[in-house]
């Protein structure tokens, strides 16, 4: 064991019902360290952080702190024994000031000597050299600034180990600048910072060491130098680099007319979300994919196809013909389909029916004053329940009480309905049984060889090796290659996620 | 079978309402009595208790429609709706009147006089909406602005005076018409009725307006605009006020701002939860609401044959609204339904245990 050790977590448990979500995980954090904590989407990273700061209560496992056996029951535990943490969205208050939100609620006496606390919070701004007075309203301090108060009110609670839980992603490249020298300046406090990103640049710009989960197992601690990202990438997704059996398109994916006019064609495309200006085209019968890692801008990418965010700025052209497309309905009427990433706030309609969810988006289509009858309504719904056999009691049920599958169903059932030319499937498939899986992988093909041109989006490479023919690669909101053909593997895809030296 | 008509929404307000009617069938039956008679002007009228909540119970009714729409879409309801009443009658008097207080002829048609109130009432509703939609503040704060300033406004329109009708024919609207004994406020909101159900039947609003309250961000992803949504529920309520206006205008014959239509927002909030509808928005059920109206107006009337004083109402209508919100509420009705539940079980294992 590290003498230095700090932080000690071994054999950590945690189960919800029917999810193991940590199993045996452990996590060493040394004095004077950065360490990431990395893994995608479910792997258990806030899991563990929710452990570690007792808003979870662990199943089995032990914590020791500065060597010393700790006990974690609550929020308010964690922060005794010095763990703090700064989380993504501002947990302060903004219409407070800069130094009441660093001594707000830490407090035992019922009056607050003000002057004490401004010269207090003044101090601790200077030797942090972050720029914002004390009596300043804290809303009026920009994000990073914020953060760094954040930080400050973490510090000056003497906190050992303080946790960044994706703290740049809603921060410029400067103010990620400035918060980094933070970090550099804590860790030479001799803190213990363990750092949560997406970001893989900043991965390997700021830390020293990496932790990488995978399915709530712990796949392995690692020196920085160690690992190149390529290598990151593979621990990440679980995918050995040497694991050459590949899966070619079992359909043998439909000859795609490369030299027709595209269905779809975007220039200069960018919206609201921050995603830099991309290119995309698409061909008739032709099914192509977004790939990077979680936050690398894919989903945000469709979204400004189909006029979900907000546009700044970028022409599209629809079958060569240039189109507006400021808002979804522009893109329905352009027979555009949009499957949304987040099934539960953007997809069902959770207390209307199975049939209503269906008929929805023909319905807007065909206009206010021209509801379907009844018979009508009912025969759609049924031929889709039918069609992609949805498992419902009947056709009024409340689309909330099926199970996910069959909600993804009922969606794309909507969408199917409205018989578009170009069809967005954002994660069509996550969080449902591998039954109704490859059902939707089965259909996307089928779709793909009548014509219909199909982008599909996955955290799963090997779903989109299997239907893609071609992948544009996504990293840090930006696209950063376009993989077809020969070089569509495993190994490419990572290493060009991965970028870096790994390229 | 019977758990399938408990659990239909509109059995709330019909079991209300039965409720109501066996309460006073026991205490005092001549609750049910209907005489007919003849009003001051020589014309037959039917009276009686159950007439009175068919009168006063229409303003509610018809108020119930559009504040339906509005805690659907909006998640909120409109408390500035006896206010805008309050706008809305003072138009229809101001445009009749004209200058002068105590006309002998009436300056325009009323049909006209009733227009120009509709178009103020949906105009004031169209700033509640653009509160609400556009601004995204909630809509009981929104449209407390219109609540403070809206009686002061409607003094306003009439110089503070109190313009009184002569003209025998304003008064059919909110009394009777000659030769027909039954209150016109009941057709006008039978009318309304009907329109609203047409609207339902040959339009999307139903869907929008559910859709919208349910899930605002997956009906924007389906080519619904929530904010316009939003905002045509509260103009659409200004068409209500409007007719809800003309009837309480017609009923004096005059104004007085500061008691007309008082507190009517609540009892046509209470309407639509007595329908079963949640506040919080989403799913409705319309025949609900505007049974609820009758069944509050129920209320009311049982109370004053009760000789409650009418200071002591609000009072008695708060013990039934408690009971009724606890009734409906999902904790309320999981808890009964496991114990029931239990209750079954019990027996079967008492059985196995004989």
């Amino acid at each position: 064991m590290d003498n230095n050790a700090l932080l000690n977590m071994r054999g950590i448990y945690k189960s919800f019902p029917g999810v193991k979500a940590l199993q045996d995980v452990a996590f060493t954090l040394r004095k004077g360290e950065i360490h990431a904590l990395m893994g995608e989407n479910g792997a258990g990273k806030s899991t563990l952080i929710k452990v570690l700061t007792g808003v979870y209560t662990k199943d089995e496992g032990d914590i020791t702190l500065d060597g010393k056996e700790v006990s974690i029951h609550s929020p308010e535990d964690a922060q005794h024994a010095g763990i703090s943490t700064v989380y993504q969205e501002i947990t302060l208050c903004p219409n407070l000031s800069v130094a009441e939100n660093m001594y707000i609620g830490r407090s035992d006496n019922i009056i607050q000597n003000w002057k004490a606390m401004n010269e207090g919070a003044d101090k601790m701004l200077k030797s942090l050299d972050i720029p914002a007075k004390p009596a300043q309203q804290l809303g009026s301090c920009s994000i990073a600034v914020q953060q760094m108060v954040a930080i400050a009110r973490a510090v000056d609670m003497d906190c050992k180990v303080l946790i960044l839980d994706e703290p740049t992603s809603s921060l410029d490249d400067n103010e990620v600048q400035k918060l980094f020298k933070l970090m550099r300046d804590l860790k030479s406090r001799g803190v213990g910072i363990i750092f949560v990103t997406h970001f893989l640049d900043q991965v390997y710009e700021v830390c020293d060491r990496i932790t990488v989960l995978r399915d709530g197992k712990l796949v392995g601690e690692f020196e920085i130098k160690d690992l190149p990202r390529v290598q990151l990438v593979s621990k990440m997704l679980g995918k050995e680099l040497d694991d050459l059996s590949d899966i070619k398109s079992e359909s043998g994916a439909a000859a795609v007319d490369m030299s027709s006019v595209p269905v779809l064609e975007a220039e200069g495309l960018s919206s609201t979300e921050g995603i830099k200006p991309f290119d995309f085209n698409i061909r008739k019968g032709e099914v192509n994919g977004f790939t990077g890692l979680l936050g690398s801008g894919r989903s945000e990418c469709v979204r400004a196809i189909f006029g979900a965010d907000r546009v700044v700025s970028g022409t599209v052209k629809k079958n060569g013909k240039t189109v507006k497309i400021s808002k979804p309905i522009d893109a329905m009427k352009n027979g555009i389909g949009y499957l949304p990433e987040d099934r539960k706030i953007d997809g069902i309609i959770g207390d209307l029916s199975v049939r209503e969810n269906i008929i929805l988006a023909l319905q807007v289509m065909k206009g206010f004053f021209k509801p379907f009858t009844k018979a009508e309504a009912n025969a759609f719904a049924d031929e889709y329940i039918k069609a992609l056999s949805i498992k419902t009691a009947s056709a009024d049920t409340p689309i909330k009480s099926l199970s996910g599958g069959n909600q993804q169903k009922c969606i794309l059932a909507r969408w199917l309905l409205t018989h578009p030319d170009y069809l967005i499937l954002d994660e069509p498939t996550r969080g449902i049984d591998v039954g109704t899986k490859v059902d939707i992988q089965k259909l996307v093909l089928k779709l793909a060889s009548e014509g219909m041109s199909i982008t599909f989006i996955s955290s799963e490479t090997d779903e989109m090796l299997r239907t893609c023919s071609r992948l544009i690669v996504m990293r840090d909101r930006r696209v950063v290659g376009e993989l077809k053909g020969d070089d569509l593997t495993q190994n490419k895809i990572m290493s060009t996620i991965a970028g870096g030296e790994g390229q | 079978m019977i758990n399938k008509i408990v659990k239909n929404q509109i059995f709330i307000p019909i079991a209300a309402m039965l409720f109501l009617l066996l309460f006073n069938l026991v205490t005092d039956p001549t609750f049910f009595k209907i005489a007919m008679g003849q009003n001051s002007a020589g014309n037959p009228v039917l009276s009686g208790p159950l007439i009175t909540i068919l009168n006063n119970g229409s303003e509610l009714a018809i108020l119930a429609i559009g504040m339906t729409l509005v805690t659907a879409a909006s998640g909120g309801q409109d408390i500035s709706v006896g206010a805008a009443i309050a706008i809305a009658g003072s138009t229809i008097l101001r445009v009749l009147c004209g200058t002068n207080t105590r006309p002998d002829t009436l300056r325009t048609p009323i049909f006209v006089a009733f227009i120009i109130g509709c178009l103020v009432a949906m105009a004031f509703g169209a700033f509640n909406g653009v509160l609400v939609s556009i601004f995204k503040i909630q809509p009981m704060v929104a449209t407390l602005i219109l609540y403070t300033a809206g009686r002061s406004i409607a003094a306003w329109i009439n110089n503070n005076e109190l313009p009184i009708i002569s003209d025998p024919r304003f008064g059919y609207y909110g009394g009777f018409i000659p030769g027909i004994p039954i209150p016109t406020p009941f057709f006008i909101a039978a009318l309304c009725v009907v329109i609203i159900a047409l609207v339902l039947k040959f339009t999307n609003l139903g869907l929008y307006t559910q859709a919208v309250g349910i899930n605002e961000s997956s009906s924007r992803l389906n080519g619904i605009n929530p904010v316009f949504i939003k905002w045509l529920t509260f103009v659409i309520l200004g068409a209500c006020v409007a007719v809800a206006a003309l009837i309480k205008v017609s009923r004096l014959s005059s104004i007085n701002y500061s008691v007309i239509a008082k507190d009517i927002e609540m009892d046509a909030i209470l309407a639509v939860a007595l329908g079963g509808n949640a506040l919080g928005g989403g799913k409705f059920n319309m025949a609900a609401s505007i049974i609820g109206a009758f069944v509050i107006q129920t209320l009311t009337t049982t109370l004053f044959m009760h000789n409650v004083p009418s200071d002591a109402l609000p009072a008695y209508k708060a013990i039934v609204v408690i009971a009724l919100v606890v009734f409906s509420a999902p904790v309320f009705r999981d808890a009964v339904s496991k114990f029931m539940k239990n209750l079954k079980n019990g027996k079967k294992k008492e059985v196995a245990n004989v």
